[in-house]
């Protein structure tokens, strides 16, 4: 373990500040379950850890009627998909929240810390892109948003600076018959990291394809939004030929590379899968049915 | 969990009941104390510098910078290792070279593998001692690394260690003289044949020919290893210690240390799992060394990445076998090359692999050649029937596919060629007592077996295997008190209960009650020499001292009280219960013990034995599969073990063993193996990458024991810890052809690898 301080503001103002006096060495210590283990293994030059989890507007969660649904980003997994506002109309987020590591994990793991660590095979950032979600931000210059599509910019890049905080995470109310899906394909059933994982989110007008969005992830330097199956399938018929059709665009659209956790060809394979099943899932969801 | 006793006839007061463990309550509360709990007064923490290379050779080590990094007390590399001699060093089971060992604990000229111990730095805590690895200079020449057996063996590979030759294994796990054989970068050979093989194949009907591998898997023992050392200014030395074998460990650091034997004193602490990993050195012999330097203890505690970087994991593999059969199922000829990686320095169990293989089966003409072969990874170690499952996944394959060919019944193709007592074998002995056909007959007979299968995704298969256990040397010693309680002491490393197992065996001899005794492993100032706990003897090969302790006592006791009785000694009884009786008198335990002080004072009996009655045990694996076609992922959805333990001493520790082995077994089958990339270098050196089955992927295993009594062991203990680790690799594999058609070969079979099966399949 490298040499750290800790420090624990109870305001973003002061955590900016200590953020800013320290340099790009200090690092928001928010569940701590990537930072530590960064920390302890020297993959990460750090010197001090800013505990933000004693800030109120970074905990927490709740749906405000239309106005849809806010994460505090430091809010742990646990609270998130013990929500129930979240499991009836959120599920993907469910979906992610509840597959992060094992139940020790989930007390402190957040979406922020998920989002911020900006790993290509995070579990939780298909989800969220899928679900149009926006990233608050406070920095010594004032608040901005930026749509989470665009937050991660490569392997551990995003594009917060290191003196910015992510307040929060904002999710629209979603559309009638509308419904989202994320799976993750690991070789075991648990405590593994992703291969691939496919969010896919749908809103149908009877047996029409409305709109749709799908993400994926493990298969890129970043998680990626792939509008081109959104625009293929768009307005179309809904049926497992037009899902084989599309599903042949990932051969063009993801280039994965080689590793210890899966070979380019097996990646596509297991792409095309996925997002067939997350389609069909959400599908399923639109029509206010449960999947299993 | 379902768990059935197949029980042998003779019935016993202890044995066979199950008692509470004595070293349950300490661990349960966390008071047991392991190797990591050592805290000594002035201690500093060590850490060591490994290779980032798989093969360099090592120009330079420059040490200053980290010596003088406050909080630092010393750092040491090979050349404050006493010169070790070029020879061979006896270690009971295993021969091995010191200057090897030596090397292995140091580097010394090369680094021969990916995280390879070139330095080590005590510090004041570990943090400073980790800070100073970093300012350690090495300038390495990077070689290319041979990192198959086919590349180590091909004439224009280079040879890993100058001037190795070729030598003949004279028995399993024991080398001989140099071999007229000589392959590159092959450390020794063994050759076993039987019978005629051409004339066999002659009357063969039917030939199948496969080749197969499986990878590199760890052991995955929870406690990492660890050691503190303290040396005396009268040079002598204690070392607290995670290991398998107290007596082992001390001879090593003696050859190692150039230290007598009698002056070093080596304390077993509780071990958290070893399946053969806690054998060799690592990490003890450099905290010694810093110690002899500083004056104070030096503690060293591996973190998961070194140990699986740096530690013995089982040799990955190559074989090749062919089989003769005639159409009535008769297999008259077996051929077997095998090829195992030992890593960098010899000693891979590919001769225990080569022989087990065959044991099974009556087969009359059969080969096994057995290489060891030297390749730019970490240096094997023994793992839970070393070598074994591997070579029973290659016939045991093969065997399911000539039941499939010649429309035999999978269970009844085995029991025609099962092996009996008598059946000789290609490493020339004839089989003793074998349950190979009584196994076979409660698999034919087991619900599991004849359960419809509800889904064409799922696939059932079966499989055996065999482990020839081990005897070797052990001491007990039992003294009794005078209120009726006994100590009774041994040299056994508890690893997987051999406390209970062995204070059962002495409290069935004795007649007392199992809660009486109190079991305990002593260090090696304590007790006679004891062999490791390895090789599934302890309950077995300690067993018989502690059973000839008790039989000791008995005598004395029977003498004591003809002395306290004034009657000849024959005229006494010693009954069942404890009890001693003539015609007319009988006095209990507590009695006896009560009147030794008195007597001639109390009664201790120790005994030193070397055990060589062990004979081979079987175990048979059903499993189903449900195969996802898409994605190649096999999920495991039943699971039954049957084995043969000769006796279960305490049941509910046998069916953990047999639990934790088909566990281990399908990691091997399905999840676990070491990636390397082209350089030779370890990427997945973390618990999350090395991929163990975790309780959400593999069921319980419903277990059923079958108990055919070993004659050569009073209880008939046979040995359980390792046979169920042998058959699951190859059951798995047998259920997936069942389920979708395809075989795999090379194990383990991930998703990534079944993919490309089924996608060559859909292609044909
Ligand atoms: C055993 C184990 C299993 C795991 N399994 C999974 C898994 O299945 N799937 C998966 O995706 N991940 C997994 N992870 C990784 C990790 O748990 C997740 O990425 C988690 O969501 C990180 O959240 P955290 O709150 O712990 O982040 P932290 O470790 O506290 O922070 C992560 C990074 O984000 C920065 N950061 C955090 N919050 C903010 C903020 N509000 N503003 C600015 N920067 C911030 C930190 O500085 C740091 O760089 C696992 C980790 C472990 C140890």
């Amino acid at each position: 373990m490298q040499d750290v301080s800790y420090y624990r503001p109870s305001s973003i103002k002061e955590a900016i500040k200590i953020l800013s006096e320290h340099g790009p060495t200090a690092k928001v210590l928010a569940g701590g379950t990537d930072v530590i283990v960064q920390a302890r293994e020297r993959t990460k030059k750090i010197t001090a850890f800013v505990d933000i989890k004693k800030i109120p507007d970074v905990m927490g969660l709740g749906i405000e009627g239309h106005r849809g649904l806010t994460i505090g980003a430091a809010t742990p997994m646990y609270q998130i998909y013990n929500h129930s506002g979240v499991q009836e109309e959120y599920p993907a987020i469910i979906d992610s929240a509840n597959i992060i590591g094992g139940k020790a994990i989930q007390g402190r793991a957040s979406l922020g810390g998920n989002l911020c660590n900006g790993s290509p095979a995070a579990d939780t950032i298909p989800t969220l892109i899928v679900l149009e979600g926006t990233a608050n931000i406070i920095g010594p210059n004032g608040e901005r948003k930026i749509a989470i599509e665009d937050f991660c910019t490569g392997p551990g890049k995003t594009l917060l600076q290191h003196d910015e905080i992510l307040i929060s995470l904002h999710f629209k109310r979603p559309a009638p018959f509308s419904g989202s899906r994320f799976i993750r394909f690991i070789p075991r059933n648990e405590m593994d990291i992703a291969v691939v994982n496919v969010a896919s989110q749908i809103q149908m007008d009877g047996n029409k394809i409305e709109s749709s969005r799908v993400a994926i992830g493990a298969c890129a330097p970043t998680p990626l939004l792939l509008k081109e199956i959104s625009n293929f399938i768009q307005g179309k018929e809904l049926s497992q030929d037009l899902l084989e059709n599309a599903a042949e665009l990932f051969n063009n659209l993801i280039t994965p590379i080689e590793d210890m956790r899966g070979s380019p060809e097996h990646r596509v394979d297991l792409a095309k899968t996925l997002f067939k099943r997350t389609m069909n899932d959400a599908v399923i969801r639109s029509n206010g049915e449960k999947v299993q | 969990m379902v768990s059935t006793q197949k029980k042998a006839d003779k019935t016993y007061k202890v044995i066979g009941t199950r008692p509470v463990r004595p070293d349950g309550v300490d661990k349960v509360t966390g008071r047991a104390k392991y190797g990591a709990d050592i805290q000594l007064p002035g201690m500093l923490f060590g850490r060591v510098l490994r290779s980032p290379h798989a093969h360099a050779i090592i120009k330079k080590i420059d040490t200053s910078k980290a010596l003088a990094l406050p909080g630092v007390k010393s750092v040491i590399t090979h050349k404050d290792l006493p010169t070790a001699a070029d020879a061979a060093l006896n270690l009971g089971e295993t021969t091995d070279n010191l200057k090897w060992i030596s090397d292995k604990v140091l580097a010394a000229e090369d680094a021969l593998f990916h995280g390879q111990a070139l330095a080590a730095v005590a510090a004041v805590d570990k943090h400073i001692a980790e800070d100073a690895l970093a300012l350690i200079d090495v300038e390495y020449e990077i070689l290319e690394p041979v990192l198959s057996v086919h590349t180590a063996m091909d004439k224009k590979t280079p040879s890993i260690h100058d001037n190795m030759k070729t030598v003949d294994m004279i028995a399993r796990f024991q080398v001989g003289e140099i071999s007229e054989t000589q392959i590159n970068n092959v450390a020794s050979i063994l050759d076993l044949e039987l019978g005629d093989l051409d004339a066999g194949f002659k009357e063969a009907d039917i030939i199948i020919e496969r080749e197969f591998e499986t990878g590199t898997y760890h052991q995955g023992y929870i406690e990492s290893h660890n050691g503190t050392a303290q040396w005396n200014e009268n040079d002598e030395v204690t070392v607290w210690l995670s290991t398998q074998g107290a007596f082992n460990a001390r001879d090593q650091l003696a050859a190692l240390l150039q230290v007598p034997m009698s002056k070093i004193k080596v304390i077993p602490m509780e071990i958290g799992g070893g399946f053969g990993g806690k054998i060799p050195m690592y990490m003890e012999p450099l905290a010694a060394i810093m110690s002899k330097q500083t004056g104070k203890p030096v503690k060293m505690h591996m973190q998961r990445d070194e140990v699986l970087l740096a530690t013995g994991p089982t040799s990955a593999t190559y074989i090749k076998v062919k089989v003769g059969a005639k159409n009535d199922g008769t297999i008259v000829a077996a051929d077997a090359y095998l090829a195992y990686e030992a890593g960098a320095y010899p000693g891979s169990p590919v001769s225990g692999g080569g022989v087990s293989m065959f044991m099974p089966y009556a087969i009359p003409n059969v080969r096994a050649l057995c290489l060891d072969v030297i390749v730019n990874k970490t240096k094997t170690a023994a793992y839970r029937a070393p070598g074994v499952p591997a070579a029973a996944f290659a016939i045991e394959s093969i065997i399911d596919e000539l039941a499939e060919k010649l429309e035999i019944d999978p269970i009844a193709i085995r029991m025609h060629n099962a092996a009996e007592e008598g059946t000789r074998r290609h490493d020339g002995v004839l089989a003793p007592s074998m349950a190979v056909k009584e196994l076979l007959e409660e698999a034919q007979a087991t619900e599991h077996w004849n359960a419809e299968l509800s889904d064409p995704s799922i696939g059932r298969g079966i499989a055996i295997g065999a482990w020839g256990n081990g005897g070797m040397e052990s001491s007990a010693s039992a003294s009794i008190n005078s209120d009726g309680t006994i100590n009774l002491n041994t040299g056994s490393v508890d690893i997987g209960g051999q406390r209970a197992s062995l204070a059962m065996q002495l409290a069935e001899t004795l007649g007392v009650e199992y809660d009486s005794i109190k079991p305990q492993v002593v260090d090696t100032d304590s007790i006679g020499y004891t062999a490791v706990s390895a090789g599934s003897r302890t309950t077995f090969a300690t067993g018989i001292a502690v059973i000839e302790v008790g039989n000791k006592i008995k005598k004395q006791i029977i003498n004591r009280v003809a002395t306290f009785w004034e009657i000849d000694a024959n005229a006494l009884k010693y009954n069942d219960d404890g009890s001693v009786s003539s015609p007319d008198k009988i006095i209990n335990f507590k009695e006896i013990a009560a009147m030794l002080p008195n007597t001639g004072g109390r009664i201790q009996a120790s005994i030193d034995i070397q055990a060589t009655t062990h004979v081979p045990t079987i175990a048979c694996h059903i499993v189903d599969v449900k195969v996802d076609e898409e994605t190649g992922k096999v999920d495991i959805l039943r699971s039954t073990a049957l084995q043969d333990v000769g006796k279960a001493i305490h049941p509910a520790y046998v069916e953990g063993q047999t639990q934790g082995g088909i566990l281990q077994g399908i990691g091997m089958a399905l999840y676990e193996e070491y990636y390397y990339d082209d350089k030779g270098i370890l990427k997945n050196a973390s618990l999350l990458d090395y991929r163990m089955p975790t309780s959400y992927d593999v069921p319980f295993t419903e277990i059923i024991l079958v108990e055919k009594p070993n004659p050569g062991h009073p209880f008939g203990v046979k040995g359980v810890g390792e046979v169920p680790i042998v058959p699951p690799l190859a059951a798995v594999a047998n259920a997936i052809y069942d389920a979708v058609g395809v075989r795999p070969n090379i194990l383990p079979v991930n998703p990534r690898r079944l993919s490309v099966l089924l996608k060559e399949k859909n292609n044909k």
